[in-house]
């Protein structure tokens, strides 16, 4: 297993009848990397993430996390690899507490004393400390969005999987996600799918830019949004 | 639970299983105690799992019939009374897992039980040939199984428990599942599987397997209601193909919406007070209302009880009254539902 791939995608595809939704999709994500997937709607980005958390099983290609083939692979026992997965629409627990869904979270892998003990480190982490025992439900969507998070962070995994996790938010919540983000990212190698690039820049990073099932290319954040031809993918200007 | 609650539901308990017989027959409340844990294991693996079972009866006449055709073989009543859990629960542990590994979404689900119920209330009808016997138990079809051995003192076949003693040991039985379910419900997996209620796709993102959890709960609602088709036929003393009738199905689902998802307490009330007012019904006295011979139908009378409460009382009885009162003696001490509950006193101490 090499050092350096936390995740190793080689030919990913993923055909829906005759339309290729991902095509020869090659990825490579290092240890303690912070990754963005961007590209317009349609591009494949949300395809790509479904394949890596075992939601999707790609049609063809290979996907091994830490070296294991995870490709058939169930989303729990992905997840039990220690990978952390948030999806695009805030799945959270509505009928319980902000407490109960962090403390499900944290009880798999730990006792329940231990459990209780990172539910309020994570609580005052993700910043929710007061809204502890609201119900999920009762909370706007930005706060749900940081619950979810906690419910990530309380897994302890170390690699992390985010499906547009700015979706929605206010500029200040959008900031602090942020800070999450990074602060996730001193323990985890990461990967954003995220289409918001005022959010992509804030998080500064190496993206990858998907388009139209391909990967366009790849490369620090700066570069790669000045690039004519990602400007044009992104503007709808291209063709 | 903390031990407070604990002595305070057992003191309960107590009062209300030594107040019952005053006011209603023994043999009657037997049978309603039985109804009562039926409805138990459903508000369990419904109202708690997010499994809606319309086929609950499955189990239920499963129990009962493998207590009876065990009891004869045997001469005595124990083994029977263990195997009506057993049976029941690995059953339901089987087509639990066909159903979930084979993720079946909630209605297929709903109809597949139903089929299970009814196929067996078929094959339990055409059961009445010498050629359906096992070892020396008969399965009787229609007419069912009469005769069977019932309960009795361990070791003493002779000594057997009926009447007020076979109440109270129902009624004791009833409560320990009780307190056995609200202990389960406490616990770690009872919490993951109120989570996965909410919310399955969190649950397994977060690395819990969805399905062995699903069925676990599923089979243990299967050795519930098992247990409770037992105590069905020892009150009854007869085993009849009716225990896995459609109307029994419907009933057990109506009850459980009228006491209340959610709870625990919410759907054994239901099946109590339900299945008096069925008794009551059943002794025609709308006969005498109207002057005609056919009695008022009971169905129709839970027809209409079930539509009242899905527009009135959608949430049921129990919980209604625990929203009126909040932290009230209802909400605080006796109900099953330990986690709504919590969630919402902390939500009334944080003034939300």
């Amino acid at each position: 297993m090499a050092r350096d791939g936390v995740v190793e995608a080689r030919g990913v595809g993923v055909r829906f009848g005759g339309v290729s939704a991902l095509e020869s999709v090659d990825f490579t994500l290092a240890d303690n990397e912070l990754r963005c997937l961007i590209g317009p709607n349609g591009a494949g980005k949300s395809t790509f993430f479904k394949c890596l958390t075992g939601m999707l099983r790609p049609t063809e290609g290979d996907i091994r996390i830490r070296g294991i083939d995870c490709v058939g692979a169930h989303p729990h026992q992905i997840a039990g690899l220690g990978v952390g997965i948030k999806t695009q629409v805030p799945s959270v627990m509505n009928g319980l507490s902000v407490r109960e869904n962090i403390w499900i979270a944290a009880r798999r892998l730990n006792t329940t004393r231990s459990a209780n003990r990172i539910v309020s480190e994570t609580l005052e982490r993700i910043g929710i400390a007061d809204s502890a025992g609201d119900l999920v439900g009762n909370l706007a969507h930005g706060r749900r969005q940081l619950v979810e998070f906690g419910t990530v962070l309380a897994g302890n995994p170390w690699l992390i999987l985010l499906d547009e996790p700015a979706a929605g938010l206010t500029a200040d919540e959008a900031e602090r996600a942020v800070a999450v983000i990074r602060e996730m990212n001193e323990r985890a190698a990461i990967i954003v799918v995220e289409h918001d690039m005022h959010f992509i820049r804030q998080l500064a990073n190496t993206v990858t830019v998907l388009h139209r099932g391909r990967i366009l290319t790849e490369g620090y954040v700066d570069t790669v949004l000045r690039d004519p031809v990602v400007r044009d993918v992104y503007l709808g200007k291209s063709q | 639970m903390t031990s407070r609650q604990l002595v305070l539901s057992v003191v309960i308990a107590a009062i209300v299983m030594f107040v019952l017989p005053v006011f209603f027959d023994v043999l009657n409340l037997t049978t309603y105690a039985a109804y009562a844990l039926l409805a138990l294991s459903l508000g369990f693996v419904w109202g708690y799992g997010g499994i809606l079972c319309f086929g609950q009866t499955a189990f239920y006449g499963l129990g009962a019939y493998v207590y009876a055709m065990t009891a004869i073989n045997l001469g005595e009543a124990w083994g029977g009374f263990f195997l009506a859990i057993l049976i029941p629960a690995i059953f339901a542990a089987i087509l639990g897992a066909m159903m979930f590994y084979g993720r079946l979404s909630d209605v297929y689900l709903a109809v597949v039980t139903l089929v299970v119920t009814l196929l067996l209330f078929r094959f339990m009808n055409t059961t009445a040939g010498p050629e359906y016997v096992i070892g020396e138990a008969r399965m009787g079809g229609y007419n069912g199984i009469p005769g069977f051995p019932t309960l009795h003192t361990p070791g003493n076949p002779d000594a057997n428990i009926y009447d007020e003693e076979l109440y109270y040991f129902t009624f004791i039985i009833l409560f320990v599942c009780y307190l056995l379910t609200r202990w389960l419900l406490g616990s770690p997996f009872g919490r993951v599987l109120v989570g996965l209620r909410e919310n399955e796709q969190r649950i397994e993102l977060l690395g819990y397997d969805v399905r062995a959890r699903k069925t676990a709960a599923f089979a243990f609602g299967g050795g519930l209601a098992g247990l409770a088709g037992c105590l069905y036929a020892n009150a009854a003393e007869i085993v009849t193909p009716e225990l896995f009738s459609l109307g029994l199905a419907a009933e057990a689902i109506i009850w459980v919406i009228v006491g209340g998802t959610g709870t625990l307490i919410g759907p054994m009330i239901g099946a109590a007070v339900l299945g008096h007012l069925k008794f009551v019904l059943g002794l025609q006295s709308i006969k005498q209302v109207f002057g005609k011979e056919n009695p008022l139908e009971a169905t129709l009378v839970f027809g209409m009880i079930l539509v009242l409460f899905v527009l009135f009382l959608p949430r049921g009885v129990v919980p209604s009254i625990q929203g009126w009162f909040g932290r009230s003696l209802v909400g605080r001490f006796k109900s099953g539902s330990g986690m709504r509950r919590r969630t919402r006193s902390e939500r009334a101490r944080n003034g939300a």
